[in-house]
């Protein structure tokens, strides 16, 4: 085990923050916090109960904090990995978990192929791993290949390209690597096609935006640096930069950036590409970017923020049919607050370019005050929790993702005095 | 030039930089977080500073991947004196070395030396901001750290996956040359090498018309040690070929001829052995 990486590995991970994802054809939505998933059928209007033979009785699947979950493109598939380093596959449909993987070390990101035939994982040492779900059934235990690895760096997403021909993977050295995806995986994935280079912090998310006439996906990825950057793909060329928070007011043009106040911590785009949503670690909603894919440039839309509340997401979720977006804020776990852990849910609908956005209220939101009880566990919260837990989840990505540079007699003293270092191997 | 200052740090009698003044730490973690300036892109990586006097639109085509203290970059620059260079090393102190040793050469022999570098990175992670996708036509690992241990082969500079971004800044046909002293890690080299879906080994007809491999294993300070200890060396040459498994099919001829760069200097090599 590497040093270095272990001794962050072991501090900073502590609080992790809540995710959520929403089914393709919103058919269900789930939030993790912490260990824990939480699901809700918004077809029959009533929580999921997840049905998981790997575990015994009341044992959650998740035994860790869960890191990254997501839905398959067709909806069929559902995936959650993290801390347990474990990857669990679920049918949608039954809500049973069909597969659980084991890997090396905790998981970081997981991708589905859009032809819903691979899942990948990244794992905190940089490796990507491949599983292949023609190759897994009940009784056998699938075990990953790997895949291609970001030299010691923690890889922070993972996304197919939406023609599956790319394995895209994003770190926390300011790189995006773009993959050919193999056809034997045996082999491993060895040419890459491109290197999207251009932003002066760590990347935290990537998305595509769907482009049914261009024969080019471009590729969206925000960043520590308070930018949304927009790619090409096959070149890797830098095709725009919205200085997101600039836009938003947040920040001076000449702002001090170090601060890492205004980090894009998640995006996601509309199924026509027209729009993308974007969360910053400082602000109480969201900021909407228009994206001209004949142009190929991103341009500042509007904010939208959420009044009467502290709430600034977590995580968002894009559902393109019904053109909302679902976001969540909350923390596996607040110190020094009685809440074992938070999840807060809220739903802005008109998400469109014709439309004007909307807040919606509480009763307002599909599934009602059920959904609300499933998906944020407690119903009513203190405010100023909300807003620890937004700092909480601040602190563990800047102390996760952001360097630190210590002054070179600090670092010969750190190293002296490294506990690791006194261990017996 | 007027130079009355006298740096104790280099001899009096040659003007080029001593080497007990840049003595350094046998080893340095390549994992570990290092605090050099890294390039944004390779499109900021700043050739005037580099190369003063070369042609603004070259790009650098050779890279020594730790280079240590100098020896092969100095022997590739008259042999290639029309390419454009690049040596790298983690240490600071051996970085600066090098630096300094160019700078005299350049001084001592003006209009020669004009066409190397050096610059203080770690390759395993920096590679893709140096150069772009087929940009080098060589790499060169001549002696690399061995790490023996199981557990640290992960911090080897040839491995597995650091093999695909060397694939991916070599251009097709381009070189990669590997040498040791270290018989496990000769091994080591060449069994990655050979089972990389993207590279082939130079035939022994190749190999000895290639007037770079014959500086492997004496161009280098680390060369000349083990020449002097008569050690055993191991080296494995291989090139960077297309996808096999690609529709578009290659000219195969194209790819294993040397490339015109290379031809070019075979002539400069045989006016200099003459
Ligand atoms: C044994 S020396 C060989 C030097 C030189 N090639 C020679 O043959 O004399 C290996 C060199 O590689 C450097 N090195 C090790 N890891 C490196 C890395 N990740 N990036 C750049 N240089 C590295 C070391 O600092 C050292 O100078």
């Amino acid at each position: 085990m590497d040093e270095e990486v272990a001794a962050e590995t072991r501090k900073d991970t502590e609080v992790a923050p809540a995710l959520i994802a929403v089914h393709p054809d919103r058919h269900s939505a789930v939030v993790a916090v912490g260990p824990e998933l939480r699901a809700f059928d918004l077809l029959t209007i009533s929580a999921v109960s997840l049905l998981d033979d790997s575990v015994s009785g009341e044992q959650p699947s998740h035994k860790d904090n869960i890191r990254a979950i997501r839905f398959g493109a067709k909806g069929k598939l559902f995936v959650s990995a993290g801390d347990d380093k474990t990857l669990k596959i679920w049918s949608t449909q039954s809500w049973q978990c069909v597969s659980t993987v084991s890997s090396e070390k905790r998981v970081t990101a997981v991708a589905i192929s859009n032809d819903g035939l691979h899942v990948c994982f990244a794992d905190k040492f940089g490796l990507v791993w491949v599983v292949d779900l023609n190759q897994t059934s009940k009784d056998k235990k699938p075990t990953p290949t790997p895949l291609l690895s970001h030299y010691c760096s923690i890889i922070t997403s993972l996304e197919f390209s939406p023609d599956n021909r790319f394995i895209i993977s994003a770190d926390r050295d300011f790189k995006i690597r773009v993959t050919n995806f193999p056809k034997n995986l045996l082999n491993g994935a060895h040419e890459i096609q491109s290197f999207c280079l251009g932003h002066t912090e760590f990347v935290s998310c990537l998305a595509f935006v769907p482009a049914q006439e261009s024969p080019h996906s471009l590729l969206l990825s925000g960043s520590g640096d308070s930018t949304v950057r927009l790619w090409d793909i096959s070149s890797g060329a830098l095709l725009d930069t919205c200085e997101v928070a600039i836009k938003a007011g947040l920040l001076e043009s000449n702002g001090n950036a170090e601060e890492h106040d205004h980090a894009v911590t998640d995006l996601c785009s509309t199924l026509d590409g027209l729009l993308v949503a974007v969360a910053i670690q400082s602000l109480r909603g969201i900021v909407l970017l228009s994206c001209d894919v004949s142009t190929k440039t991103l341009s500042f839309a509007k904010v939208v923020s959420i009044a009467g509340e502290t709430f600034i997401p977590t995580c968002l979720a894009n559902c393109s049919p019904t053109k909302e977006l679902w976001m969540v804020t909350g923390v596996s776990s607040l110190p020094g607050y009685d809440y074992p852990s938070l999840a807060r849910v809220l739903v802005i609908s008109g998400i469109d370019v014709e439309e004007e956005p909307v807040v919606l209220e509480d009763d307002k939101i599909p599934g009602g005050e059920k959904l609300l009880e499933t998906l944020q566990g407690t119903t009513s919260v203190d405010d100023n929790a909300f807003l620890a837990a937004a700092e909480a989840v601040k602190a563990a990505m800047c102390n996760l993702l952001i360097k630190k540079h210590y002054p070179f007699e600090n670092r010969e003293y750190r190293k002296k005095t490294r506990n690791d270092k006194k261990l017996k191997e | 030039m007027p130079d009355n200052k006298v740096n104790p740090t280099h001899s009096k009698s040659t003007g080029l930089p001593r080497k007990r003044f840049y003595r350094a730490r046998a080893h340095s973690n390549p994992l570990s977080d290092s605090h050099f300036p890294v390039p944004l892109t390779p499109a900021h990586v700043d050739y005037s500073l580099h190369y003063p006097q070369a042609d603004s639109s070259k790009k650098i085509k050779f890279a020594d991947i730790g280079c240590g203290f100098g020896g092969l970059l100095i022997s590739l620059s008259t042999l290639f004196p029309e390419t454009l260079m690049i040596g790298m090393e983690l240490r600071d102190k051996v970085s600066e070395y090098v630096k300094e040793r160019i700078l005299s050469l350049r001084v001592a022999n003006p209009g020669q030396y004009q066409n190397i570098s050096v610059v203080r990175t770690n390759s395993m992670k920096y590679i893709p901001n140096h150069f772009e996708k087929a940009q080098l036509s060589k790499m060169f690992f001549l002696f690399p750290d061995p790490h023996f241990k199981e557990k640290n082969h992960r911090r080897r500079v040839i491995s597995p996956f650091l093999l695909d971004e060397y694939a991916y800044v070599l251009e097709v046909g381009g070189i990669i040359y590997t040498i040791t002293d270290v018989e496990e890690l000769g091994e080591w080299m060449k069994s990655c090498l050979e089972n990389h879906p993207l590279f082939e080994p130079l035939t022994e007809k190749e190999l000895e018309v290639d007037p770079a491999v014959k500086l492997l294993s004496s161009a280098t300070e680390e060369g000349q040690k083990v020449a002097r200890n008569d050690g055993q060396t191991f080296q494995a040459v291989f090139r960077r070929i297309a996808r096999s498994d690609q529709s578009v099919v290659q000219d195969v001829k194209h790819v294993r001829f040397v490339t015109s760069d290379s031809f070019g200097s075979i002539y400069d090599y045989s006016i200099l052995q003459s």
